[in-house]
């Protein structure tokens, strides 16, 4: 039984961060699991802040908005300096070190890799940012199996973007098996 | 969740009907066969998907689809509109469906002439619906009251932001509660739905359809921008489990066919134009036949005739949820997204040993007076979370008459930001 495990995705508009909630909620029903998923964002549609919460539980969840997290992805220093203060004890923090240079806070399980970069480098854009940290995400936090992730990816992204971001996402899974052997 | 009680008291079968929908999708063990089974090819047409599957699937969705969705269920077959933030996905699936299924979708110049079209288009035989935010629901207020005095069945939809004026597009508020109510000029009553989740938001759109028919008035559905733009895995009711009202044809001949008929009884006949049966439709204060009328006789008729289909119908119409009532002290009373804060904060709250209990309007008007009394009786304190200024408390305490209304305690917030479960965690620690 899962209990209530509340995730934000922050960033700003134009990164994908709401459909990165949404791939993550999708997924999440897909494992059978209850879910909400919301987000706030300005009215623009690039730039400004952006943010999408996910809840996955296997109890019925009352309150839809993340206010404790169990995990925090801040893909801006603007969200990271924001949210982190709600980042719950032994809550998991991952950053990515393109735009995130200072972290006011220590979290104790602090991922950060620089998606931003290695995707422009490596799947030749950075329009997949949002799903190569959203697959790492899930690798480390186990919160929705590959599977179900994947089947999300191909059902939430246009077909014309389907190769592309599944390359994403198995390079996300890379990063996070290979993360754990880098550095302890 | 075995030891939640809640329970909707209404008696009658419409909403009968409804429970059962909602306690037969909640059955563990059915939602779990049913999870989709996925066809990538398939998303393309997820309501073709939902449509032609006998069982549905649980998946994810937006409050905003699943008023479309419900409305397409509820047999709405026109829709004219100017989209708007946060309503706009309404208007997007309904653009895309309509037509497909030999309904109508007409984007309008602006509110006024959306909801004349829809006004217009259900005097023709359609059951006809538009939804909009709060600017556009503050132009619909003259064709709202006109839908209401000519008794023309309609449906509108506004998903609420943050006001006055175009204010915060993306920000939730629920500053439309009193307007839904007294929006319209002269003074006539009206039927506000209220839901708390995706899932609701599809049965009380059908809800709403069904009512407007019922009644033949408009009828208001507010969302929170939070419940429009929410989504969450539901598995809406297999279509043999939705009940929908259709409006009946008159028998009588031509002749004798009165369009505003005293004689009471729900359903009642109501032509379409084209059907054969002559009829005047005006705003004007008019007699049974529909034509203008200065007769201080025919002007009290018409005026009883609209209040007492309301007021004679308060139990059928009114729907609340009670949640862990029965031994509270405390008591909260909220709508929409709010009462979502609420549930979460009365299970910290009874963790720690507080008996707090919601009470929930589904229906906001007419006013659940009889449930919010009752609550009044049992409690020493009621709290009343609510995005905006003091729209919810003032009805409680108009209810509380002469008894002191001091242990009446609000929460108010007017920033775009939800009242958090914690808001209301340390409101019920500072009142013990």
């Amino acid at each position: 039984m899962l209990k209530p495990y509340e995730i934000r995705l922050s960033g700003s508009g134009g990164q994908g961060l709401i459909l990165a909630g949404i791939i993550l909620a999708r997924a999440a029903v897909l494992d059978k699991h209850k879910v909400t998923q919301t987000q706030s964002y300005g009215p623009e549609s690039r730039g400004g802040y952006s943010r999408a919460d996910v809840i996955i539980s296997d109890s019925e969840i009352y309150f839809p908005e993340a206010t404790n997290f169990n995990c925090l992805l801040a893909l801006t220093q603007e969200a990271c300096d924001k949210y982190l203060y709600d980042l719950r004890d032994n809550g998991i923090l991952i950053i990515d070190t393109t735009f995130v240079k200072n972290l006011a806070l220590a979290a104790d399980n602090t991922y950060d890799l620089p998606f931003t970069e290695i995707a422009q480098e490596q799947l030749g854009g950075t329009i997949s940012t949002n799903v190569l940290s959203l697959a790492f995400l899930s690798k480390v936090t186990g919160i929705v199996s590959d599977k179900s992730l994947e089947t999300s990816i191909v059902e939430s992204v246009r077909p014309a973007f389907k190769d592309l971001n599944i390359k994403a996402m198995k390079l996300g899974f890379k990063l996070a098996e290979e993360y754990d052997s880098n550095r302890s | 969740m075995q030891e939640k009680k809640t329970s909707k008291t209404t008696k009658n079968p419409e909403v009968m009907q409804e429970k059962k929908i909602s306690t037969a999708t909640k059955s563990p063990a059915a939602t779990e066969d049913k999870v989709a089974a996925v066809n990538p090819a398939k998303t393309e047409s997820k309501l073709s998907e939902l449509q032609n599957n006998l069982e549905r699937k649980t998946i994810i969705m937006q409050g905003n689809e699943a008023v479309a969705y419900g409305a397409l269920d509820a047999g709405v077959n026109f829709f004219a509109g100017y989209p708007i933030t946060p309503s706009t996905e309404v208007a997007e699936i309904l653009a895309a469906e309509l037509p497909k299924r030999g309904g109508t979708f007409i984007q309008m110049e602006d509110e006024i002439a959306s909801i004349c079209a829809i006004t217009g288009a259900s005097l023709a035989g359609a059951k006809a619906l538009t939804a909009t935010s709060g600017p556009g629901f503050s132009l619909m207020q003259e064709g709202i009251g006109f839908a209401k005095i000519t008794e023309t069945p309609c449906v509108v939809v506004n998903v609420q932001r943050m006001g006055p004026s175009t204010g915060m597009p993306t920000s939730p508020a629920q500053g439309d509660i009193m307007q839904s109510r007294w929006g319209s000029h002269g003074d006539s009553p009206a039927i506000v739905l209220y839901p708390e989740s995706v899932k609701e938001s599809y049965e009380l759109t059908i809800r709403a359809v069904n009512l407007s028919e019922k009644y033949r008035t408009c009828v208001v559905l507010l969302l929170d921008e939070v419940i429009g733009h929410m989504r969450e895995s539901v598995r809406l009711p297999d279509m043999a489990n939705v009940r929908v009202i259709n409006r009946i044809k008159p028998t009588v001949p031509p002749h004798w066919y009165k369009h505003y008929d005293e004689n009471q009884k729900y359903l009642s006949p109501l032509a379409s134009y084209g059907d054969g049966y002559h009829f005047h439709v005006t705003g004007l204060t008019h007699d049974s036949q529909g034509f203008p009328t200065n007769k201080a006789v025919e002007a009290g008729d018409m005026m009883d005739r609209l209040r007492k289909k309301i007021t004679y119908n308060i139990r059928d119409l009114v729907q609340i949820e009670s949640h862990e009532m029965d031994d509270a002290n405390i008591a909260i009373f909220a709508a929409g997204i709010t009462a979502r804060a609420a549930k979460a904060a009365i299970s910290m709250a009874r963790e720690e040993g507080f008996k707090v209990g919601l009470l929930r309007p589904l229906t906001i008007w007419p006013f659940p007076d009889d449930a919010v009394r009752k609550m009044l009786r049992n409690v020493e304190t009621v709290i009343v979370p609510e995005l905006n200024q003091g729209q919810l408390i003032r009805e409680i305490r108009r209810l509380t008459k002469d008894k002191n209304d001091s242990n009446i305690v609000s929460i108010q917030r007017v920033n775009g930001q939800l009242i958090t479960p914690n808001d209301i965690l340390r409101k019920i620690k500072e009142v013990i």
